[in-house]
């Protein structure tokens, strides 16, 4: 292919590629309209001040706005708050969906069903699943959680029990997502090696671990960076659950971006924000993705 | 091919026909509909005001009424996203009282013109007149007027109190129902709770529109006042998450034995709870020096006119009949709205229903204005995350992180 490639073109083949590029072509702007478009005018924003209230008084003030957001406490607590939320759930999610994807992995009848069902909470949005948590759980809100359990105090006023609410119902809605993408990385995993291992009288832990689990490793990981990147950016629930960013100790970095952007106005200084958690995003899948490439690489042999 | 792709293109061209007749404003045979965006108030009185006004401008405009939030922070983000955007499908809305400094100074709202201003001002309160005004110049229409009572169970409370300290300790002997409902969420229901006690102790949150209040003995004086109910047996436990509805239903399945909130509830207890209605008392807001009254919070809503409607004469004469005599006597009846015209409180069918109508007018003309300020919204976040939740006010750095958040949101700098 790359020494075709080096070759003249014959007229066919070039016009073969006109087509292709002029077919790829609409995708590519649309690409380029929703998502380059507005990333590179969030950076552009991120670098004035620009307040709506105020639009006469807009003007460049180079990095003035990171600047203001990471010597804030509050970015960092709510960095904390993010980072607390996205491993708390996403490690319990990892966990559940193993155990979910196994199920289903050995299911010996109605597969079919067992996984639309299991997919339910997957398929709800996320806003109604929400609050409907928070409707279960709210003292205030007559919600009957707090009545079976017998609690004296609204479960939605305790920092502690808050971030409990948000975390299940995370993990509620995303495990389902966790062990669809966990199954697919069974399917992968050969048969015979299961029965080979047991032929040599592995247990079935030794062989979850020792076979299963290496094997799928690259599924693991996939798992993992889409979670943990959605985990990350975590909005709609922790938004409901803290009764519209009311209650502050669960805020996270999404909820402060919206308040910035969307209360205050405050163009600049929210874009910072969102600039700011974009470049968290990338971190962690560089991260992610730097040991998918190893755990591929030891599984075809070809080192670094 | 080609006949496909034409097909397909007309095919975009008929959604994109079907999208844009269900937008803005559009006339039809002379007709014009003005989208109206307007607090759902509850007792649907917002949304017979324009029917009918529609019916009574005899086919010159129809008046569509659109729901926007429950709370005021919900209200104003819808708004302020659509008019930042210069959305033209808004022609009239529902602004609370503190958003008239931002929206006039960001464009969003049109002055109103003289013949119409006449009008508005005639026979209208001063008090709600100042809340919409904006450097000298009428920019919305008051509707209705709003403050807050201290709303007590008689079968409890014999003598009300009258300053915070004396409910508290009150409150906190009673055997049963022994709690006082307030608004202590993190949102600007605990920023008129907290400038209503600044402005009671004699000081001011923001003297002018750029300057932090310089009496800190106030600040002080507010912070010990909300600090002390939060550590009292006194206080609801869910007072850190507490709003207006959710004080009005812990009150109403009788957890209270006082509440101090706004009197929508009082129609709202006749429906839902007829026995504990008949043993509701009122009394002025409590102040924070005995011997001395009270500065009550006021409220309401005025009726603005978007800079981006396209029918501006019509809007303008919709908002008039919209805050007329006859809608605004139903909003005090049916959802218990105190009016911003000063001869309603006269009328005796008014009075009958509204029997604490004297009360209220009274605390209107004393009422402690909150700041006004095109950055409003960004001091009463700065004060209200400092102060809520009540419970974790730390009395000896409160006043100084109050002044530099304040100090921080009024040049619109700083996370908040």
């Amino acid at each position: 292919m790359a020494r075709a490639a080096k070759k003249p073109l014959t007229d066919r083949a070039r016009a073969e590629r006109k087509l292709g590029l002029l077919l790829c072509a609409p995708a590519g702007i649309v690409m380029l309209a929703v998502t380059a478009y507005p990333i590179a005018n969030a950076i552009y924003l991120s670098l004035l001040r620009s307040d709506l209230r105020f639009p006469g008084q807009r003007e460049f003030i180079g990095l003035d706005n990171y600047v203001t957001v990471l010597s804030s406490s509050l970015w960092w607590k709510d960095v904390l708050h993010t980072v607390i939320l996205t491993l708390a759930s996403v490690s319990l999610e990892l966990v559940l969906g193993m155990l979910l994807a196994l199920v289903m992995h050995r299911a010996l009848f109605a597969r079919g069903l067992l996984r639309t069902a299991a997919l339910i909470p997957y398929g709800i949005v996320t806003v109604v699943a929400a609050f409907a948590w928070r409707l279960a759980w709210s003292g205030s809100e007559g919600g009957f959680v707090p009545k079976v359990l017998g609690l004296s105090t609204d479960p939605l006023t305790q920092t502690s029990t808050t971030y409990l609410v948000a975390i299940l119902a995370e993990v509620w809605k995303t495990t389902p997502f966790m062990a669809l993408l966990l199954l697919a990385g069974l399917a992968l995993v050969p048969d015979e090696l299961h029965e080979a291992a047991k032929v040599d009288g592995a247990t079935a832990w030794q062989r979850f671990r020792r076979i299963t689990l290496p094997l799928m490793k690259p599924a693991i990981l996939v798992a993992l960076l889409f979670r943990t990147l959605d985990a990350f950016r975590i909005f709609d629930s922790v938004y409901v659950i803290s009764n519209n960013g009311v209650n502050r100790p669960l805020e996270s970095v999404s909820v402060l971006g919206y308040n910035t952007l969307l209360n205050r106005l405050n163009l600049g200084l929210g874009s910072a924000v969102s600039v700011l958690i974009f470049v968290f995003v990338i971190f962690i899948a560089a991260l992610f993705v730097k040991g998918l490439g190893t755990s591929l690489d030891e599984q075809t042999g070809a080192g670094k | 091919m080609t006949r496909s792709v034409t097909a397909l293109l007309s095919l975009v061209l008929l959604l994109f026909a079907l999208a844009s007749c269900g937008g803005s404003s559009s006339s039809n045979g002379g007709t014009v509909t003005l989208n109206w965006w307007a607090y759902n108030e509850p007792s649907g009185s917002f949304r017979e005001a324009a029917d009918r006004c529609t019916r009574e401008s005899h086919g010159r405009y129809r008046i569509a009424f659109n729901a926007l939030g429950n709370d005021a922070d919900t209200q104003r983000q819808s708004l302020v996203r659509r008019l930042a955007a210069k959305d033209a499908s808004i022609d009239l809305m529902s602004m609370d009282v503190v958003w008239t400094g931002e929206f006039a100074e960001a464009g969003w709202i049109r002055p109103w013109p003289a013949s119409f201003a006449r009008q508005v001002r005639k026979g209208t309160l001063a008090g709600p007149l100042a809340t919409a005004t904006y450097q000298g110049k009428l920019y919305a229409a008051p509707a209705n007027s709003n403050t807050q009572l201290l709303w007590y169970r008689k079968d409890l409370i014999k003598n009300p109190p009258k300053t915070w300290d004396a409910m508290i300790d009150q409150a906190a002997k009673l055997k049963k129902a022994g709690r006082v409902e307030i608004q202590g969420a993190a949102y600007e229901g605990t920023m008129v709770w907290f400038n209503a006690l600044v402005t009671s102790a004699g000081g001011r949150i923001l003297d002018g529109p750029t300057k932090v209040g310089g009496n800190k003995q106030a600040l002080r004086t507010a912070a010990r006042i909300m600090s002390k109910l939060a550590g009292s047996k006194a206080a609801d436990p869910s007072l850190k998450n507490q709003k207006e509805d959710q004080n009005r239903l812990a009150f109403e399945t009788g957890q209270a034995a006082f509440q101090v909130n706004y009197p929508f509830i009082y129609p709202s207890a006749k429906a839902n709870n007829p026995k504990l209605f008949k043993e509701i008392g009122w009394a002025p807001y409590p102040g924070v020096e005995p011997g001395k009254p009270a500065k009550a919070p006021i409220g309401g809503f005025n009726w603005g006119v978007s800079s981006y409607t396209a029918h501006p004469q019509e809007a303008f004469a919709a908002a008039t009949c919209l805050r007329d005599p006859t809608n605004q006597r139903a909003f005090a009846i049916k959802g218990g709205l105190p009016p911003t015209l000063s001869s309603l409180y006269d009328d005796k069918a008014f009075k009958k229903d509204y029997p604490f109508a004297g009360l209220v007018r009274r605390q209107l003309e004393h009422a402690g204005v909150r700041p006004v300020t095109p950055l409003y919204a960004d001091v009463s976040l700065a004060v209200y995350t400092t102060v809520s939740p009540p419970g974790n006010i730390d009395l000896k750095s409160v006043v100084k992180k109050l002044t530099e958040r304040i100090g921080d949101a009024l040049k619109s700098k700083g996370l908040l």
